[in-house]
């Protein structure tokens, strides 16, 4: 059984991108375009993991993954935090309210598959 | 005086003498008499009688030298040391510069020789510690006045305070600034709360300061160098403003307790508003955000479809087409990104050096007198639009002006030079002009990295640097139609600086009233208000203009004129000059005597509004007033509906001319101020009436304490006295 991506990010330009990457790879994947669809999808869905943009319409990253970790059903969940904010203040904030691994644009897409196979044990 | 008492003794003492010798003669014969046996009697009267008369005149002969010896005897040893110690008393507390005549015995000269000669040298000594007094004094008063000049052309705010926080010192700039500050969000005449023996907690938050204190007091402690606190501050209208506080060290107490605990006897306050700064800040922040972060993901997507693109070369051509698309698409985006950036912020990317903002005209004004006296060449000025400020390192560019200048007249025989300046969008064009000569474009490229020297100056600049400095350019350029040429510089233009109306300035005379040392030394001590000296009160001085004279019958306050006295000086800078709308018609007949009119009224404050105004300014003073019971009523009558009462203690100036001049008839005020001889200027107006009253109070003061009329308590009841008196009358 393949496992299930849910991208969220409201920038169709890398959506377009994470898809063809993730479905390529061999995941299932599902988007949201914003934080409120984010949370409904991960409900319905149950991804094994989220890519997750920060600046968001409705409800932004943090507190998505804030969100997410305070649901104990969704503890398997995993996240990983792409963003063009690369402050290490924000960085620290996005590790602490829970996220896996934060990835900060330009990345590259092959980091990027390492990383989610790491943190979904396929390595 | 002396003289006749002199004499009196003499003559008493004489006929004392001669009573003593009658009687110890008479004595002797009458013992001789009663001794002698009869016959020895008859032989004496035989041979005494026939000679009576000549032993009576040779008796009173004798008598007679006696008494000139004596008299003489008198005259040299008594009388000459009475009429000197007469001079030499005169000496000693009235007129120094008498000498004691040289009278009686020798001894007796000696002695006013001596005490002459001392008095000669306590005089000189007196002339000596006089011009060393009226030395220091000068030095002093000059220091002062060099301070005053100093502190009121500074650009930055200084307000000095004490420790209790009442303002000592403040200057113009100050003033002005707390005024435009306070006006955004108030009356305009808020700026009026800075003020000699105010409190530096109307306008400033008490913690900070106090923050600010404790922080030069550990600084202090530790034996900093520098103990100064920064704090930023905003004000009601949301300006930021910076202040810095340095300490001002007490003088004796330092020397008596040592490095480790200067005591502090004040602090000066430097304050900028840097509200624009900020926001050229948060500009520049937001533009640093919006380049990484938007580059980032732009570079973010771009990568992304580049990766997919090479990754996976057997994707199908439609999906190859949108990977494309997207690179193409955020490269436009990041393109127009950078542009605007460029566009949007440029005046936030070159302002790094720190340039001031400048009044065209002035710029060029400092350029013609540098460039006419230092190189003697003629300049006019064509066209400065007014009020067109820039932006500039001034000193800098003034060098590349002159330079600039130096090598036209020296390579090109320039005549003359003309000034020219013009706005261009967010830039300023600042023009130099002359006709004739042609310069090419590489000679004024040459001249741009040549070193700057003008009269000896070297500058380690170059004017290309200049330029830089201030992100412009520089080119050459010719009017061909009217045979001239002229060189363009571009520099930044400003935003019209806070326009700080400097005419209060000059209402006030040569000598701004801006500081009062004096205040150091008063203390926030409890005294009550009652016991303290008339002379040494602060006073609020005020009047007011009305619609009519029964407050009760609905007339209301239209003006209100209100100034301070502080430490016996009135400061005519520190006034209140508010106009009320009554919100009711005005009575026509009263029009020509206040002089306001309808139009005046309509949109000023009611008095809801000015009242606070008002009651803040008299904060702590003692209110003086002609004829104050009136205006007192009006404000009283308002206290139900504004709820300001005023407390203070009040003073009339009517009531204390009539304690003055009990038996005058008219206590109006031109009648008081033509028996003080104080010239009447700008009268029926609130604030006019106000310094009119002030000044009068002034002159009362002295005359009240020549009636022993000293504290405000005794001039208090005095006044009552009068009007209890007036009343029955």
């Amino acid at each position: 059984m393949s496992k299930r991506i849910l991208i969220v990010d409201d920038e169709p330009n890398i959506v377009v991108s994470l898809e063809f990457l993730m479905k390529r790879e061999g995941f299932e994947v599902a988007v949201a375009g914003d934080g409120e669809t984010a949370l409904r999808l991960i409900e319905e869905k149950r991804p094994d993991l989220v890519l997750l943009d920060i600046m968001l319409p409705k409800k932004n990253g943090f507190e998505v993954c804030q969100a997410i970790r305070a649901n104990p059903d969704w503890q398997a969940v995993k996240v990983v935090m792409l963003t063009a904010k690369g402050r290490d203040t924000e960085v620290a904030k996005g590790t602490a309210l829970g996220a896996d691994a934060y990835m900060t644009k330009p990345f590259s897409t092959k980091d990027l598959i390492v990383q989610v196979r790491q943190i979904l044990d396929m390595a | 005086m002396a003289g006749t008492s002199g004499r009196l003794k003499l003559a008493l003492t004489l006929g004392g003498l001669y009573l003593l010798l009658a009687a110890l003669f008479g004595a002797l014969a009458a013992v001789l008499w009663a001794d002698m046996q009869e016959h020895e009697r008859l032989v004496l009267l035989a041979i005494v009688m026939p000679r009576l008369e000549l032993s009576i005149l040779i008796i009173l002969l004798a008598w007679f030298f006696l008494g000139l010896i004596v008299s003489a005897i008198y005259r040299a040893y008594v009388m000459a040391p009475l009429t000197l110690r007469e001079q030499a008393l005169v000496m000693v507390s009235a007129n120094p510069g008498l000498r004691l005549q040289e009278l009686g015995a020798p001894e007796i000269r000696t002695l006013a020789r001596v005490v002459n000669s001392l008095a000669e040298q306590r005089e000189a000594l007196q002339r000596d510690v006089e011009a060393r007094v009226r030395e220091g004094r000068a030095s002093i008063e000059e220091e002062k006045n060099r301070l005053a000049a100093l502190m009121s052309e500074l650009t930055q705010s200084v307000v000095v305070c004490n420790l209790d926080g009442r303002i000592l010192l403040y200057n113009n700039r100050a003033r002005l600034q707390f005024k435009a500050l306070a006006g955004e969000s108030r009356s305009a005449q808020d700026g009026v709360l800075i003020g000699l023996g105010r409190s530096i907690f109307a306008i400033l938050d008490r913690h900070l300061i106090t923050h600010a204190l404790e922080n030069i007091q550990q600084r202090l402690a530790r034996g900093s160098q520098q103990p100064v606190a920064n704090f930023v501050t905003a004000s009601r209208a949301g300006q930021l403003i910076r202040v810095q506080m340095a300490p001002v060290l007490g003088g004796q107490r330092e020397a008596e307790a040592g490095e480790g605990a200067r005591a502090f006897a004040g602090y000066v306050l430097m304050l900028d508003n840097i509200t624009r700064n900020f926001e050229m800040e948060s500009q520049r922040d937001a533009l640093l955000q919006s380049l990484t972060e938007g580059s980032r993901a732009s570079l973010g997507n771009i990568r992304a479809a580049v990766d997919n693109l090479l990754d996976y070369p057997d994707m199908e051509a439609e999906q190859r087409d949108r990977f494309v698309g997207i690179v193409r698409d955020e490269v436009a985006a990041m393109g127009q990104r950078l542009d605007r950036t460029v566009n949007e912020f440029s005046d936030a990317l070159k302002a790094r050096w720190p340039l001031e903002d400048m009044l065209g005209e002035d710029l060029v004004a400092a350029a013609q007198r540098r460039i006419e006296g230092r190189l003697e060449l003629p300049t006019k000025v064509e066209e400065v639009p007014e009020g067109l400020w820039v932006r500039v390192d001034s000193f800098s560019l003034l060098q590349g002006l002159s330079y600039l200048a130096k090598r036209l007249r020296d390579e090109y025989d320039i005549r003359e030079l003309r000034f020219r300046m013009a706005q261009a969008g967010r830039l300023a064009q600042l023009d130099l002009i002359w006709s004739g000569a042609v310069v090419g474009s590489q000679t004024l490229l040459a001249w741009e990295i040549d070193p700057m020297n003008v009269a000896g100056e070297n500058s380690p600049l170059t004017l290309r640097e200049v330029i830089e400095r201030h992100g412009g350019e520089i080119w050459f350029e010719r009017e061909k139609a009217s045979h001239r040429a002229f060189i363009r510089i571009l520099i930044p233009s400003a935003l019209p600086q806070e326009t700080l109306d400097t005419a209060p300035l000059m209402q006030v005379g040569s000598r701004p009233e801006y500081y009062d040392f004096n205040l150091f030394r008063q203390t926030e001590e409890s005294r009550a208000l009652d016991e303290r000296l008339l002379s040494e009160l602060t006073y609020t001085v005020f009047d007011t203009e009305t619609t009519g004279l029964e407050p009760s019958a609905g007339d209301e306050i239209i003006q209100i004129g209100a100034t301070r006295i502080v430490n016996g000086r009135l400061l005519r800078s520190e006034s209140i000059d508010q106009l009320v709308d009554p919100r009711r018609p005005l009575r026509p007949e009263g029009i020509p005597i206040h002089g306001i009119t309808e139009e005046m009224v309509a949109g000023q404050p009611a008095i809801d509004k000015a009242l606070p105004l008002f009651h803040a300014f008299c904060e702590d003073t003692v209110l003086v007033a002609h004829n104050a019971a009136f205006d007192m009523r009006f404000l009283q009558l308002k206290e139900e509906a504004t709820g300001i009462r005023f407390q203070q203690p009040v003073l009339d100036t009517l009531l204390l001319s009539a304690v003055i001049h009990p038996n005058q008839e008219s206590h109006k005020l031109e009648a008081i101020c033509e028996r003080l001889g104080i010239n009447v200027i700008g009268r029926h107006t609130a604030l006019g009436d106000a310094i009119v009253t002030g000044e009068v109070f002034l002159r009362m003061i002295p005359l009240l304490e020549e009636m022993g009329i000293r504290t405000l308590r005794e001039a208090r009841e005095a006044a009552e006295r009068t009007y209890y008196a007036r009343i029955k009358y």
